[in-house]
C-alpha cells in the first residue's frame, strides 16, 4: 500500500532523512514513535507530497510521489493526512469541512455527499456539531471533525501526524477511541504518536526513528516490551517514565 | 453665514455635476485597481520566483511614480505613440494603475497572514493552487484585508481630485473653476470641502464597520 525505498531529505544542509525504508500493508496499522526532530513528521509530509524528497521512492500502491507532478492530486485523495494542529478551515462549519473535498475535489453531488457528511459525524461522535464553526469546538472535537473530514475524501489510507500532541489530555482519549475504531474497521493507518498505549493496543507493528533512521522495528508489543537496540530502550524509558 | 448660504444654493447645482464625475473616476479606478492588485499579489505570492520577481518590480515602479506624473504620462505622452485617451479614460486608468500597488500589497499581507497550516490542509485533500486560492485563502483573506480596503478607498475619493490636472471637470475642478471666475474663494472652498466631506463619511463609517468584524 505504502513504501518507502532509501528516501533521502535535507533542509538546507540538514539531513533529517538518512535514507528510510519502510511499507505499510493494506489495513496495517503502523505507529512511528521517536524522539522530537528525528524525521517522524518529515516522513508522513513526503508520503502525501507536502514535502519533497531528494532520492529514493516513495510509493502508493506502486505509483511514484512527485510533489510537483499532476498525479499528486490522485495520491492526496487516495491518501488523507490529519494533522498536529488539525488545520480545519475557521470560515467553514464542522459539516462544511468535511464535504469540502468531496464536493470540490471529488465532484460529488452536493446531497450525496452532505449525507455521508452527516454520517462520518456521527461516527466520530459529532453529530450534534454539524453547523458548528471549529471556533466554537474544544480541540478534541476539532480533531473529530478533521478526522471525519480525513475519511469523507474515501481514501485508502489514512496519515496521522501527532494527532493529540495539542490536545489537553482529558479530551486525547475521544481522539484515541475513534482512531481505533476506525483501525478496527480495517483502515490502514501511519500513525506519529507520542501514545505509547494506543501504539501497544492498536497498531501491529511500531518503528522507532532517530537522526533520520529507522533504529529498530518489529511487532508493537514486543518492541514496546522488549526494545532490542540501547537508543529504543533509552527513549522508552524516558517516554514511560519521566520522572 | 448667510452669504455663505445664498452662495452655496447657487453653486451647489453646478458643483453637483462634479461631484458625478468624482464618484465616476473614484469607482473606476477602484475597480481597475482592485482587479490588478488581486493580480500582481497573486503573482507576488507565487512559488515561481521569476513571476513573483516581475510583480515586485512593477508595484515598485508604480509606487515610486507620482500620480499626476503618471496621469500626465497617460494624457499627455500617450497621443505620441499613438494612443489617444480621453481625460476620463485616462484619470480611471491612471489612478487605477498607481493604486493597484497599494492593493497589491494589502492582499498579500491578507494571504500570507493565514496560517500555512490552511495551505496544507487544502492540499491534503487534494486541491489545487487554484482551488485552494478560491476556497480556502481568499475567503480568510478579505476578512484581513477589509479594513486597509476601506481606508484605501477615501484615499481615492480624495485623490480622483488630481484628475482636475488633466482637465476631468469633476468637483475640485468645478470649484476651482467657479472660484477664479467669481473670486467667492472661500464659500466655495468651503462648499467644495464639505462635500468630499460628506462623500467620506459613508466609507468612514464602512471601514469602522469592517473592523468590528473583523475583529471578531
Amino acid at each position: 500500500m505504502i513504501e518507502l525505498r532509501d528516501v533521502h531529505k535535507s533542509f538546507g544542509k540538514n539531513e533529517v532523512l538518512k535514507g528510510i525504508t519502510a511499507s505499510v500493508a493494506k489495513s496495517e496499522v503502523v505507529c512511528v514513535i521517536g524522539p522530537s526532530g528525528s524525521g517522524k513528521s518529515t516522513i508522513l509530509r513526503c508520503i502525501n507530497g507536502l514535502e519533497s524528497y531528494e532520492a529514493g521512492d516513495v510509493l502508493i500502491e506502486g505509483a511514484r510521489v512527485e510533489r510537483e507532478a499532476p498525479s499528486i492530486v490522485g495520491i492526496r485523495t487516495r491518501v488523507s493526512m490529519v494533522f498536529q494542529r488539525f488545520n480545519l478551515f475557521p470560515h467553514r462549519t464542522a459539516l462544511e469541512n468535511v464535504i469540502e473535498g468531496p464536493i470540490y475535489v471529488k465532484h460529488e453531488p452536493r446531497s450525496e455527499a452532505t449525507a455521508r457528511g452527516h454520517e462520518l459525524l456521527a461516527k466520530v461522535g459529532l453529530a450534534d456539531k454539524a453547523d458548528a464553526f471549529p471556533g466554537q469546538l474544544s480541540g478534541g472535537q476539532q480533531q473529530r471533525v478533521a478526522i471525519a473530514r480525513a475519511l469523507a475524501m474515501q481514501p485508502k489510507a489514512i496519515l496521522f501526524d501527532e494527532p493529540t500532541s495539542a490536545l489537553d489530555p482529558e479530551l486525547v482519549g475521544d481522539v484515541l477511541s475513534v482512531m481505533r475504531k476506525l483501525a478496527e474497521d480495517g483502515m490502514t493507518m501511519l500513525v506519529v504518536t507520542h501514545e505509547m498505549g494506543f501504539a501497544r493496543d492498536v497498531a501491529d507493528r511500531v518503528l522507532f526513528i532517530d537522526g533520520g533512521v529507522i533504529v529498530e522495528q518489529g511487532a508493537a508489543k514486543s518492541l514496546l516490551s522488549q526494545p532490542q537496540h540501547p537508543r529504543t530502550q533509552d527513549f522508552l524509558r524516558r517516554v514511560l517514565h519521566p520522572l | 453665514m448667510e452669504k455663505f448660504l445664498s452662495d452655496a444654493t447657487e453653486f451647489f447645482p453646478i458643483l453637483l455635476q462634479g461631484v458625478g464625475l468624482t464618484i465616476l473616476v473614484t469607482l473606476g479606478s477602484l475597480l481597475l485597481s482592485t482587479v490588478l492588485g488581486m493580480i500582481w499579489a497573486l503573482m507576488r505570492v507565487s512559488e515561481f520566483r521569476v513571476i513573483s520577481a516581475i510583480s515586485a518590480g512593477l508595484i515598485n515602479l508604480i509606487r515610486g511614480i507620482p500620480i499626476i506624473v503618471l496621469l500626465f504620462y497617460l494624457y499627455f505622452v500617450m497621443p505620441d505613440f499613438g494612443i489617444t485617451l480621453t481625460a476620463l479614460q485616462a484619470a480611471i486608468l491612471g489612478l487605477g494603475i498607481a493604486y493597484s500597488a497599494y492593493q497589491a500589497e494589502n492582499f498579500r499581507a491578507g494571504i500570507e497572514a493565514i496560517d500555512k497550516g490552511q495551505i496544507e490542509a487544502a492540499q491534503a485533500i487534494g486541491m489545487g493552487w487554484w482551488l485552494t486560492m478560491r476556497r480556502v485563502i481568499v475567503p480568510q483573506a478579505v476578512r484581513i484585508v477589509l479594513p486597509p480596503y476601506g481606508n484605501i478607498m477615501i484615499m481615492m475619493l480624495k485623490d480622483s481630485s488630481q484628475a482636475s490636472t488633466i482637465t476631468v471637470a469633476e468637483l475640485a475642478l468645478q470649484g476651482k473653476l467657479i472660484a477664479s471666475s467669481t473670486f467667492k474663494n472661500t464659500s466655495v472652498f468651503t462648499l467644495v470641502a464639505l462635500m468630499y466631506l460628506t462623500m467620506s463619511i459613508p466609507l468612514i463609517l464602512l471601514v469602522r464597520h469592517f473592523e468590528k468584524k473583523s475583529q471578531r
